[in-house]
């Protein structure tokens, strides 16, 4: 019997990873904008979201939404189907984020050809839904200020991989003792010159910006 | 908790590399995760002794390298490591810092028998 040591190096997620790249291919072909939407429960994601459908309404802008919860329930999909947008519900079964397996198989029920942008709102979590890439284009992270400011600096991993920051609820900000300067630092130092938006859902204060750049990346 | 899935991954990719090198079984598996990396090593021991049964990795051993992450203060070109709280630089308090790694999470190596 011998003992013998294999070098291995290889990323643990990287079958998730293979799977990411190919639902990237399907956006790609189908010329549609995927955004992975991350928060932490009740930040506000769905809100968002049907503020974005709404702002959008009459810019004939095909939208699909996946919605991702841990438990059996279509509440927040509902939604989405009434605004008239396409949804599928994806239940992870307790599990506490989306993967690519799972997208790839939401993905079926959308009618991929005729969507021009796709939203997936991942479950409420700020740890685990950081560790997998779902193949969308833009990773998108709403923290929403009655959570505090030292978000960046306790949940690290999820701030180095997002390509844009909403700061939601801003009109709480005179009830609340947070320090932006602090918490923009800490997400400086994480991702630097990361693409903010500062927004209220509630006010609809900002949300202009955000839909100027979403228009520029989306082709109709 | 997405330890479970983590777990799997790491199953799936030892065996794998143990079946191509014609093992009898997996003695030990050694895994490197970064600072900034958010993942709890006694969860996926807790996985790993249910998920590896009858397998090639039954009973191996899993170690942990938990690797720092670095730093670069853009100011003063310091480089430090993170030791516990995300924090400006330790030389010259800039917050203008560029993380350089820290994200780190693979397998490294396995040891088996043949």
């Amino acid at each position: 019997m011998t003992q013998n040591r294999i070098k291995i190096v290889e990323k643990i997620l990287d079958a998730n990873d293979r799977l990411a790249n190919e639902n990237r291919q399907r956006f790609d072909q189908a010329q549609i904008f995927a955004i992975n939407l991350m928060a932490s429960p009740g930040a506000g994601k769905t809100s968002f979201i049907l503020a974005t459908i709404n702002a959008l309404l009459d810019d004939d802008v095909q939208i699909g939404v996946i919605e991702g919860d841990t438990a059996p329930v279509t509440l927040d999909a509902d939604k989405i189907l009434a605004a008239g947008m396409p949804a599928v519900q994806i239940n992870s079964g307790g599990n506490c984020h989306l993967d690519a397996v799972m997208i790839e198989n939401a993905l079926d029920q959308l009618p991929l050809e005729s969507l021009d942008l796709l939203i997936v709102e991942n479950i409420g979590n700020l740890i685990c839904p950081a560790a997998f890439n779902l193949g969308t284009h833009s990773n998108v992270l709403i923290a929403s200020v009655p959570e505090g400011d030292d978000k960046p600096y306790k949940y690290p991993n999820i701030y180095r991989g997002l390509d844009v920051l909403i700061i939601n609820k801003i009109d709480l900000l005179p009830y609340l003792d947070f320090d932006m300067d602090y918490f923009r630092q800490g997400v400086e130092m994480l991702n630097p010159g990361l693409k903010t938006f500062v927004v209220s859902c509630k006010t609809g204060e900002g949300i202009e910006d955000w839909l100027v750049w979403l228009k520029s990346k989306i082709t109709t | 908790m997405h330890e479970l899935s983590v777990t799997e991954s790491v199953l799936e990719i030892a065996c794998k590399h143990a079946h191509k090198a014609r093992a009898s079984r997996v003695t030990d598996i050694y895994i490197v995760i970064g600072r900034l990396s958010s993942i709890v090593d006694d969860s996926i021991q807790f996985y790993w002794d249910i998920i590896s049964k009858d397998t090639l990795c039954e009973k191996a051993e899993l170690h942990f390298k938990r690797v720092p992450a670095k730093l670069l203060c853009l100011d003063c070109k310091h480089e430090y490591h993170l030791a516990d709280d995300l924090m400006p630089c330790p030389k010259c308090s800039s917050p203008r810092i560029r993380v350089l790694s820290g994200d780190e999470f693979h397998l490294e190596s396995i040891e088996i028998e043949r």
